[in-house]
């Protein structure tokens, strides 16, 4: 491999023929072709990258996207049945209901994780610099490190009927709205949620107080001195500096919202009823329990825009300030 | 600046307390652990009597030794390859001037927001096509190309900064492509070549989904996939669930917090850029 980069080299080196013609447009062209030259050892160093990336990532969203055109079982041969598996996304109760409760599950994974830690971290940024912030740090990173699955099931066993949850409902007095916090039809969602707000509170919470800390104290201080209040200096000078890190938290929630899958495959496997069934689970179940292959993959497709619908517009919100 | 202790006190309480949320699922976690197996112990409690030896039946009901070796298995296929290449195509992107580097680039960044839901149905067809189902390989090769993405634009990032006046002086001196890469940007690079390593060895770490649905043998899974099979194997007996989940959590725990600063220095620059 090392000889042919140095052949691409002492090519380059060599003044080509062409360098000395005197025509522009001869030595536009050999120009260009120089770079090009110049630049094939480069396209070699990208090629084992985009090899595995074209076989393991592009080369199935081709074939989801083909599969979702067919009524397949993965054995048979399957039958062409063009949008129906996409029509049927928007007819079919549990079809939709996953996706639904794709977008509820923001509210919980992305709204209250990224408002509370917003606040969090504007009240923690005074003494962002003390010990005790220092080992929040590693505290609150803690849900970020361990597998899903695993913060899955610590909270499957604290939302028990017996769980540390109740327990602490009943020891405030509040021993009535005790229940299975994942078994009921009403709360599973939220209890589901909660897990997700949890994850992702400190990470949230971290990387706006890291956009706070960089922002002249001196900002503060004016506010100050015009007599603004907590609040006011919160909205003038705090909110606008952490746009970019709002706009990155906003957006990794929420895609974590909209794909979540460990946490509620550990938790409520989609139940009770389908009243927590997201896309990703459901995608899971069509395609190896029912063997709809087909349907299984039009809802891939769907997710897969959906998220990028969303994430796009997001995007461009964080990187706003980069640009200007 | 002159803050109110009002205030101070405020912000400290609040801290506290969201560090109390965060810290008291794992003492449940615990706790759960120590009580006497299959009883149903009531919430937050410390045993009478605590079970140690729960620890010592859990680790081998979940054949922790395999499970741990088969993990490894997979970090050392995963990572030192992903950052290989990664690095490789980030260093031809942002620092050589490649012809048709935008686009390539775009396509690249297009993978980034890509759920992995959306590719995993063709994705178990194509590995059972290779025979390679319910090995660890059927992990290992879908994570490098999943990984791309992300490593692609981290490391491409990273290149984009680097003084093309270096590059040229070394040029000027001789040096190839090759050695320009491994004896002057690889050097400089390392720190974000290792926080690049800390984030694929954790995504690695626990991954779920594809362990799932493409090795059915947990022994053979990564560690988040095999928590998933125990709590299937022993989801009744709680306390037995709760003492495997702790051990299985235990090596990422103490990888983190042996390496905790450069976790989280890249846990939050990954969030930024990704």
């Amino acid at each position: 491999m090392t000889a042919s980069w140095r052949t691409g080299e002492s090519l380059e080196n060599r003044p080509s023929v062409s360098d000395r013609s005197s025509t522009p447009e001869a030595r536009r062209r050999a120009d260009r072709a120089r770079r090009l030259r110049r630049g094939l050892p480069g396209l070699g160093l990208v090629a084992p990258a985009a090899i595995v990336y074209g076989v393991f990532v592009l080369s199935p969203l081709v074939a989801t996207i083909q599969y979702s055109f067919y009524d397949w079982n993965g054995i048979t041969p399957g039958t062409w049945t063009g949008l129906d598996n996409y029509a049927r996304l928007f007819t079919d109760k549990e079809l939709f209901g996953s996706i639904v409760n794709a977008f509820q599950l923001i509210l919980y994974f992305s709204v209250v994780p990224v408002t509370f830690g917003l606040i969090a971290a504007a009240l923690i940024r005074k003494f962002g610099a003390s010990r005790l912030a220092m080992v929040s740090r590693t505290v609150l990173f803690l849900p970020q490190v361990i597998p899903l699955v695993a913060a899955g099931i610590m909270w499957t066993w604290l939302m028990a009927r017996d769980g540390a949850v109740n327990q602490f409902l009943r020891l405030i007095g509040l021993g009535g709205v005790t229940r299975s916090w994942l078994g009921d039809f009403n709360t599973a969602l939220p209890a589901v949620g909660v897990i997700g707000a949890w994850v992702s509170l400190g990470l949230c919470m971290l990387l706006l107080l890291a956009g706070m800390t960089k922002i002249d104290p001196a900002l503060f201080e004016a506010a100050r001195l015009d007599g603004a209040g907590a609040i006011r200096e919160f909205t003038a000078v705090t909110l606008p500096a952490v746009r970019q890190e709002l706009g990155v938290a906003i957006t990794i929630t929420v895609i974590s919202a909209l794909r979540s899958f460990d946490i509620i495959y550990i938790s409520t496997q989609g139940g009770p009823g389908n009243s927590t069934l997201v896309p990703g689970l459901e995608i899971y179940y069509l395609a190896f329990f029912q063997r709809a292959i087909g349907q299984a993959s039009a809802l891939a497709v769907a997710l897969t825009i959906v998220v990028l619908a969303v994430v796009l517009p997001l995007n461009r919100l964080a990187r706003g300030k980069e640009d200007s | 600046m002159k803050t109110s202790a009002r205030e101070l006190w405020t912000g400290r309480t609040l801290l506290v307390f969201v560090m109390l949320i965060t810290i008291v699922p794992f003492i449940s976690l615990f706790v759960t652990a120590l009580h006497a197996p299959g009883t149903y112990p009531a919430g937050l409690a410390w045993p009478e009597q605590p079970h140690w030896e729960n620890f010592v039946n859990a680790f081998q009901a979940a054949k922790m030794g395999k499970l741990l070796q088969s993990s490894f298995l997979i970090e050392l296929g995963v990572v030192p390859a992903a950052v290989l290449i990664s690095t490789l195509a980030g260093f031809a992107l942002g620092h050589l001037k490649v012809p048709f580097s935008r686009t390539i680039f775009i396509v690249f960044v297009l993978g980034l927001t890509l759920p992995f839901e959306g590719i995993i149905v063709p994705l178990y067809y194509q590995i059972r096509s290779y025979g390679l189902l319910n090995t660890q390989w059927a992990i290992i090769l879908p994570l490098l190309g999943l990984f791309m993405p992300f490593a692609v634009m981290w490391m491409r990032a990273h290149f984009v900064n680097m003084p093309v006046d270096l590059s040229e002086a070394a040029r000027v001196d001789g040096a190839s492509t090759w050695q320009l890469f491994w004896r002057i940007h690889v050097p400089l690079s390392m720190p974000a070549i290792s926080s690049l390593a800390i984030l694929l060895f954790l995504w690695t770490w626990n991954q779920f989904l594809l362990a799932i649905v493409l090795v059915d043998d947990p022994t053979k899974r990564t560690m988040a996939g095999a928590l998933g099979a125990f709590q299937g194997q022993w989801g009744t007996d709680i306390p037995m669930l709760c003492a495997g989940s702790l051990l299985i959590l235990t090596p990422t725990l103490l990888v983190f917090l042996a390496f905790q600063r450069q976790f989280v220095a890249a846990l939050l620059q990954g969030a930024v850029k990704g």
